[in-house]
């Protein structure tokens, strides 16, 4: 997505916000929506967090709820070039923010995977694989702020990642193996 | 290894793969049939009471509410073993236990609903501990269970099913011992395996007897296997979703089946029951408790002269099938210890704890992690190197031993002497094997040891499968198996063995859903059985396919249907490479397709086997133990898929397996029945951080199973672990804590340090 794009949404739903207090914009994949405040069907809840207006409203069911109270990290999406807790954040908090889920990672264009995809295919890197999202999206935040991260480095950034079938081996090979291809393609 | 294969050996990506990473997968929450409510229940704030009064009707006012039950309008089915457990019942025996039911538009106005359902308990005093419970004046559970002793007997494993190990005279056993050892362990901090996606169900009725489920399964066959009994004998279709994690404990779940099932039917929608974390660690099916005291006998030369020991198995308030277990659990006893004179008592006792179900170990993690630890005593009075102990003692080809189902049976698979030895060097035992009560290293406060357990099953060839495959002219396949899809990767594995067969491209050969309606019987997905039983199936299926698209291509083709090959959807004469080879279409025509059937029978010969390496260093200071590294060691005949099957090795440690001699628990405040860490921040598990160093081998004797000699291996990834880090905490502190898990206060206490808050 542009930066420009973003900077649009933005600055719109600044506005939406001083002139409406009950509507609020999220930009989700690069995609803009507005979405009403209240308890309408299709609205969004005061009460309701953003895991469940990814899942619900707008059936991005990538997105997981595991223990729905910040423990598990199974819900993890990026806010604004950061990672963060679905679960534990008010949809209505996000207005005008910018959010990319697992769904968002694909090149629409061509197809292809994010590299950090790719590399936990290669690795077989899960096994029922339900945290699996959380996990890429916390990754792909680890590898967009530090590129060549450390063992350590990879360990202590998923260290909030709870996965029972013990897939972590795996998946600290494939971030491994997802940052030395970004540094020869792109992203 | 001699033969050569084109998928088989192979780390190829799983066929689900791209759904898994893109969040395209489909588990049961992300499904939302039309018209579908929402299943939630009112649970006992006590321990055990009767419900003298219950009054739904402001509930019933409330808007969106489509229907409530309760004991007294909810179907009489009954679960577990014998069937006794109500899907709702006039007593209630756990905190927790469900006293009433609403359907609803959403989750929040069921939750709502169930607030407004207005109860009268008569509170009965509660009992936790099994000998507590056994004794006379006990609070008493069922009527029907007097003393609050389950009958014994497992129906499912047939009318013979083993329910101890009588085997020679224990008494002359005794006598020709050298050292005797006496004691009792516990292995009884019911921990939760807690899947990441909790247990979760859609059901609708399209007939008066005619169930559909959508369920998040480890095995949909076993599902509709179990569930059909349960209910009346209803027509049961059962469709597995993704399935976010089982470890065993997703195989049965009748209780929530049941539920949604009557919601269903009250409501003639389907009915979504799902729980949330908190309602699956404070209300779901546990592990067994298992509590032996047990005396072992052995000789100078570590030969087992004779075991004898009354097993105490704490099935909490209800058994889904703990006799199973228990019978499975006696069988693994005779595989790990050869010995000619048993009298193997177990009892299983129903307490106000949650009910007990099926969990990844089934009954042999259980009784090893107590068994094992006791067989270590002897061994130090007779100043025997374990690892020496378990290469003389674990069951080797010829020997028999009784199974499951009351039977007899001899040995078939490999020695595993040489697997033990190959992880024994990997380990480095015998470098940092210092004797028992030894520590390997000391450095100021920490201390390390090591620790080693082996543990076998012989249920991979448990239970019939059966399979069809299917050759389509455009030069595919498709396999018909029920094979659900929990994590262990079966669903790809058994299409590369279809593929290897056919000599087809893995993206040429597809399965069919995890769906009763469209497949043929299988047991399911359990006890390692993937590999052989429905392996074998599959194997046997696409062989008939290939030798009946032979039999219709050779008149064709002017040679013998055996004189035939085929490769990548093209038929030839191996013979005679310069004859061209024909597309399957040529002989099948574009509208017909040619179908083979496959079937596994029942095999209880060829036991599988696992050990685990364990470095623990203690901090004498803190009490805290950390497993710093771990070596697993097994023979599977052949590998399917290295790093599927790493996955399942790797999965050891999580999951209520090593970690339970460590820091898995789930707390239970007798004082009050209810339990304390019912979430994910005070429920212990391992993070990344933490990670011991693993180092996994594997060794590939070919086994008399099927075309692949392989066998199945990863249910039982986490059976030795306990054992195995209990003994390196001892060596490392020279105290042993005779129950688990080895946390810091009971480590502290064993050393006589202040600490210890239990």
């Amino acid at each position: 997505m542009a930066a420009g794009d973003v900077a649009k949404t933005r600055s719109h739903s600044r506005i939406a916000a001083k002139t409406d207090k009950a509507a609020i914009v999220l930009t989700v994949n690069g995609e803009r929506y507005e979405f009403e405040i209240g308890r309408r069907t299709d609205a969004v809840d005061p009460a309701q967090t953003l895991a469940q207006t990814l899942r619900e409203n707008l059936r991005l069911t990538g997105t997981k709820i595991s223990c729905d109270h910040g423990a598990c990290s199974a819900c993890t999406v990026i806010m604004d070039g950061k990672p963060i807790l679905s679960c534990m954040t008010l949809t209505v908090e996000c207005d005008g923010k910018s959010i990319t889920t697992i769904e968002g990672l694909e090149d629409r264009q061509t197809g292809h995977l994010h590299p950090l995809q790719q590399a936990v295919i290669n690795n077989s890197a899960f096994q029922c694989g339900f945290c699996t999202p959380g996990k890429i999206m916390t990754a792909k935040a680890l590898l967009d702020r530090n590129p060549d991260p450390t063992e350590g480095e990879i360990k202590e950034a998923l260290a909030g990642n709870f996965c029972r079938c013990i897939s972590h081996y795996g998946v600290i090979r494939s971030v491994k193996e997802a940052a030395g291809k970004r540094s020869e393609t792109h992203d | 290894m001699t033969e050569k294969f084109r998928h088989i050996g192979k780390a190829t990506p799983r066929k689900d793969a791209r759904e898994i990473v893109t969040g395209k997968a489909q588990y049961i929450d992300d499904l939302h049939p039309p018209k579908m409510l929402y299943g939630k229940s009112l649970k006992s704030p006590y321990p055990h009471a009767i419900i003298k009064n219950i009054d739904t009707t402001k509930a019933e006012a409330y808007p969106g509410v489509r229907a409530v039950l309760t004991h007294k309008n909810v179907p009489t089915w009954r679960a577990g073993t014998p069937p006794h457990r109500r899907l709702l019942d006039g007593k209630v025996r756990f905190v927790g236990d469900g006293v009433a039911l609403v359907a609803a538009d959403t989750p929040e106005i069921a939750e709502e609903a169930t607030e407004l359902i207005t109860v009268e308990y008569e509170q009965l005093p509660a009992v936790y501990d099994v000998e507590e419970a056994l004794k006379s004046g006990a609070p008493q559970l069922y009527d029907e269970f007097p003393g609050n002793l389950f009958p014994r007997g497992a129906p499912e494993f047939g009318h013979k099913a083993l329910q101890e190990i009588v085997l020679g005279n224990v008494e002359e056993g005794f006598q020709e011992a050298d050292f005797i050892a006496e004691g009792t362990y516990a292995y009884e901090n019911l921990p939760n395996p807690l899947p990441p996606e909790p247990p979760g169900v859609i059901a609708q009725w399209e007939g008066p007897n005619q169930l559909t489920i959508w369920i998040s399964s480890q095995s949909a066959s076993m599902n509709r296997l179990v569930s059909q009994p349960f209910m009346g004998l209803a027509d049961v279709r059962a469709i597995s979703t993704q399935c976010g994690g089982s470890y065993g404990t997703k195989n049965g779940n009748l209780i929530q089946i049941g539920w949604a099932a009557a919601l269903a039917r009250a409501t003639a929608r389907p009915v979504k029951i799902y729980l949330t974390k908190e309602e699956h660690m404070a209300t779901y099916t546990l592990r067994l408790g298992s509590r032996m005291q047990g005396k072992i006998g052995i000789k100078k030369d570590g030969t087992v002269t004779a075991v004898s020991a009354r097993w105490l198995v704490n099935a909490g308030a209800a058994s889904e099938t703990a006799q199973g277990m228990v019978a499975v659990g006696c069988g693994e006893a005779q595989l790990a210890l050869r010995c000619k004179n048993w009298n193997f008592q177990p009892h299983v006792v129903c307490t106000n704890r949650n009910p007990s179900g099926v969990v990844r170990g089934f009954g042999g993690q259980e009784l090893k992690s107590a068994l094992m630890p006791l067989v270590t005593i002897a061994l130090e009075k007779a100043a025997l190197d374990p690892l020496e102990f378990y290469k003389k003692n674990f069951i080797k080809p010829g020997d028999g031993y009784f199974w499951r189902d009351g039977n007899w049976h001899v040995c078939r698979a490999a020695d595993y002497t040489k697997a033990m030895v190959q992880g024994a060097e990997a380990f480095g035992w015998q470098e940092k094997w210092k004797g028992w009560g030894r520590a390997t290293t000391v450095a100021g406060a920490k201390r390390t040891g090591v620790g080693v357990s082996v543990h076998g099953n012989a249920d991979v060839g448990e239970d019939p499968s059966e399979a069809y495959v299917r050759l389509n002219p455009d030069g595919t396949a498709v396999v018909s198996i029920c094979a659900s899809e929990s994590g262990m990767g079966q669903r790809s594995s058994l299409c590369k063995m279809v593929a290897e067969v056919l000599d087809l491209p893995l993206d040429k050969v597809n399965m069919t859903p995890p769906d009763t309606l469209v497949n043929p019987f299988d047991f399911g997905l359990v006890g390692s059985r993937g590999t052989y039983a429905l392996g074998t199936a599959v194997i046997n299926a696409a062989e008939d396919a290939k030798k009946k698209l032979f039999a219709l291509a050779a008149p064709a083709m002017n040679l013998k249907p055996e004189e035939l090959a085929t490769k990548d959807g093209l038929l030839f004469d191996p013979y005679n490479p310069e004859r061209k080879p024909i597309p399957w279409r040529r002989v099948l025509g574009i509208m017909q397709t040619c179908q083979g059937e496959g079937r596994f029978e029942t095999d209880f010969t060829l036991p599988n086997f696992m050990t685990v390496f364990a470095e623990v260093e203690v901090d004498t200071e803190t009490g805290k133990a950390d497993l710093k590294r771990i070596v697993t060691a097994s023979d599977c005949g052949r590998i399917i898929d290295p790093l599927v099957l790493e996955g399942q090795l790797h999965g050891s440690l999580g999951a209520a397996g090593t970690d339970t001699a460590l820091f898995e628990e789930t707390i239970i405040d007798e004082r009050n029945g209810r339990i304390m860490n019912c979430n994910m921040i005070d429920y212990k598990w391992r993070t990344y951080p933490d990670l011991p160093e693993f180092i996994t081998v594997i060794l590939e004797t070919p086994m008399p199973s099927h075309r692949f000699g392989a066998i199945g291996i990863g249910e039982i990834s986490t059976a030795p672990g306990p054992a195995a880090v209990l003994m390196a905490i001892y060596n490392a502190i020279g105290t042993r804590i005779m129950d688990y898990p080895a946390t810091p206060d009971k480590i502290l206490k064993a050393l006589g340090k202040k600490g210890g808050t239990r």
